[in-house]
């Protein structure tokens, strides 16, 4: 029998539990305290009094058409994000997986573009597809495609989802490629001797037993796509044109920021802050069941 | 049914050779079991045929196939892991169902099939489990099943009892051996245990570092090594080895024919422990102090230290008396029992 250490200082757990409840107190229950608390309020124009509205906030909101369509664009641009991420990054994966020679220097290559921040990254397309001085703009435009996302909304949802995907796949490679290579090889050798093709082995062995990973990758990337990428919108559209790529997060900024309305952003950060916990249970009580561990 | 030709068989990675050329023709229906310690290329060699692996060069056919540029799925093989290998995901029956439901077959076939197997290896009430609710045994047994369902022309196993407990194996080899008997495919069959070879086999191929250094019958390959390596590697406890010049004055020794060179001249002598017997010194061919000896029942291990610090180990009936630890005794060997090997360590023509 071995024996429990017991420590009998009573503060002793307290204070080492401090700096992270401290963290979490300051950066978040604070934070979210706040926008809850301004969420009821409007302040005046110049923000020295704020009036108590109760729900008004919310109930103009979810009247509101531009929020409404806030909301259908947040859905498509996360499910573009999302699946265009981790369906680049399993494919870059498995690839990778099959090279013997040169394996770590594709790896690496491939890991580099998580290093860039969501604003360079969103700067990097943005100067690749400037209508006036871009390369690929001009090159698609030699081809006979007037690119123009600055006046076409689909090419400017277009634009920022492959933007926010392109980091994103990085992170997304990584967790697969571990993943796939935690799959025992002789599993996939006995598929193979049993008759299975590269790609029925891939969907009927690789992609199962792939699952916790994609399963975590997914609420990763979702919550990713709902927040991180405000960079990448904001440095390449602004959420234009016509409002056309701005998503939930976004115009909580430009219309708590830009447009000074506080109490509606602060109501919309609380709509946001339940979308996503709604998200994440969804996720882990329905989907996580078709997961094997 | 099919009969497997390896003809000059070789492997590299890179510059290194790791297989040498091996050679050898397994008539349909036979168990070869391929045995060598770990790193002796048995295991490649068996990957070889299954696929796995490329070759270098060289040919393997299966049936009268060259198979060296088939995919393991064209090969009508079917193989045992040393890990089993079962897909963790699916149920046991789905794990022996799969290389049935990619050919295609019929659902009503396959479960007839899979049930069939089932029953022989006494898995029915685990049909509908995970892999990781199951015994070794029960999941060796899946394996095993997963193999048998498709039919295929060769089984090849590639340890497929390193895992399991002494006890377990034991039964395994047993029923495993049954098993290939009655179903009649031929089988090739690794392994690192020169006990497993003995017993299962119906011929021997004994690999060291990339070569077959002998292939035959486990009794002929125990009564007539072929080299030094597979006198002491098949037998347990190992062969005891001397220095023939040790022998020269005791008149054991039978004349060796003259040689074409230096490498194929008379070098060590070997002799089983169950041919060397304590006796009077008068008549001792050797002399030494007894270190320990290991009452094992059925027969006891003498190992002895000769007054040159080599070891020797005797073994003896368990009913005979031995010597207590540190009494000095004499050992004989009948000049019949003795094995002749040369410089190179290969066996001198009897």
């Amino acid at each position: 029998m071995h024996k429990r250490v017991v420590f009998n200082n009573r503060v002793l757990p307290y204070l080492l539990l401090a700096p992270q409840i401290l963290v979490t107190l300051v950066f978040f229950f604070w934070p979210a305290g706040q926008a809850i608390y301004q969420s009821a309020y409007i302040p005046d124009p110049f923000g020295l009094s704020s009036q108590f509205v109760g729900f008004g906030n919310f109930e103009f909101l979810l009247s509101d058409r531009y929020y409404l369509a806030s909301f259908k664009t947040t859905v498509i641009f996360s499910t573009l994000v999302t699946v265009l991420s981790m369906g680049a990054a399993l494919w870059l994966a498995v690839m990778a997986d099959r090279v013997i020679k040169g394996s770590s220097a594709y790896k690496t290559l491939l890991v580099w573009p998580y290093a860039v921040a969501p604003a360079v990254a969103g700067v990097l397309w943005l100067f690749m597809f400037n209508p006036n001085v871009g390369l690929v703009a001009w090159y698609l435009k030699a081809m006979g495609y007037d690119w123009n996302h600055v006046l076409n909304d689909g090419e400017a949802m277009g634009l920022v989802v492959v933007a926010s995907a392109w980091r994103q796949i990085s992170y997304n490679f990584l967790f697969f490629l571990a993943g796939l290579q935690a799959i025992p090889k002789s599993v996939i050798e006995a598929a193979a001797i049993d008759g299975a093709s590269f790609a029925r082995r891939f969907w009927t062995i690789v992609f199962p037993l792939l699952s916790p990973t994609t399963f975590f990758l997914l609420v990763v990337n979702i919550v990713y796509a709902f927040f991180e990428t405000f960079g990448v919108i904001h440095t390449i559209t602004a959420g234009g044109p016509q409002q056309a790529t701005t998503i939930l997060v976004y115009k909580v900024f430009s219309d708590g920021f830009v447009g000074q309305d506080l109490g509606s952003s602060a109501a919309q950060s609380v709509i946001l802050l339940f979308v996503v916990g709604l998200l994440t249970v969804v996720q882990f009580r329905y989907i996580e069941r078709k997961v094997h561990y | 049914m099919a009969e497997i030709a390896l003809s000059n068989v070789r492997k590299s990675y890179g510059p290194t050779e790791v297989i040498h050329g091996v050679d050898a023709e397994i008539a349909d229906g036979e168990l070869i079991v391929i045995v060598g310690p770990s790193g002796c290329g048995k295991s490649t060699l068996l990957r070889m045929v299954a696929g796995l692996e490329t070759i270098t060069s060289g040919e393997i056919s299966i049936g009268g196939r060259v198979v060296n540029d088939l995919e393991p799925r064209e090969r009508d093989i079917a193989m045992v892991f040393q890990n089993y290998a079962l897909y963790p995901h699916m149920s046991v029956f789905a794990n022996m169902a799969y290389g049935l439901k990619i050919a295609g077959v019929p659902k009503a076939e396959i479960a007839e099939r899979v049930g069939q197997a089932a029953k022989m290896l006494e898995l029915e009430p685990y049909l509908d489990r995970k892999p990781r609710q199951l015994s070794g045994g029960q999941r060796q047994r899946v394996a095993m099943g997963r193999a048998i369902v498709r039919k295929p022309s060769v089984f090849l196993f590639d340890e497929p009892l390193s895992n399991l407990d002494a006890k377990l194996r034991v039964q395994m080899r047993v029923e495993i051996k049954t098993l290939q008997r009655r179903l009649a495919v031929t089988s090739l069959y690794v392994t690192h245990d020169q006990v497993e070879a003995m017993t299962m086999a119906d011929r021997i191929i004994v690999m060291n570092g990339g070569n077959a250094e002998q292939v035959g019958t486990p009794l002929s390959v125990y009564n007539k090594p072929a080299t030094v390596f597979v006198g002491g590697f098949i037998g347990s406890p190992p062969m005891n080895f001397l220095q023939a010049a040790r022998l020269q004055a005791s008149g054991l020794l039978r004349k060796v024919a003259a040689t074409a060179g230096p490498a194929e001249a008379l070098d060590t002598v070997g002799v089983r422990p169950e041919h060397l017997s304590f006796c009077e010194e008068g008549a001792a061919v050797l002399s030494g102090k007894l270190v320990i000896a290991e009452a094992l029942g059925a027969e006891t291990l003498a190992h002895v230290e000769l007054d040159d610090g080599e070891r020797m180990i005797v073994r003896v009936d368990g009913g005979r008396e031995v010597p207590a630890a540190g009494a000095r005794v004499h050992l004989s060997c009948g000049a019949e029992h003795l094995h002749y090997f040369g410089a190179d360590g290969k066996r001198l023509p009897d």
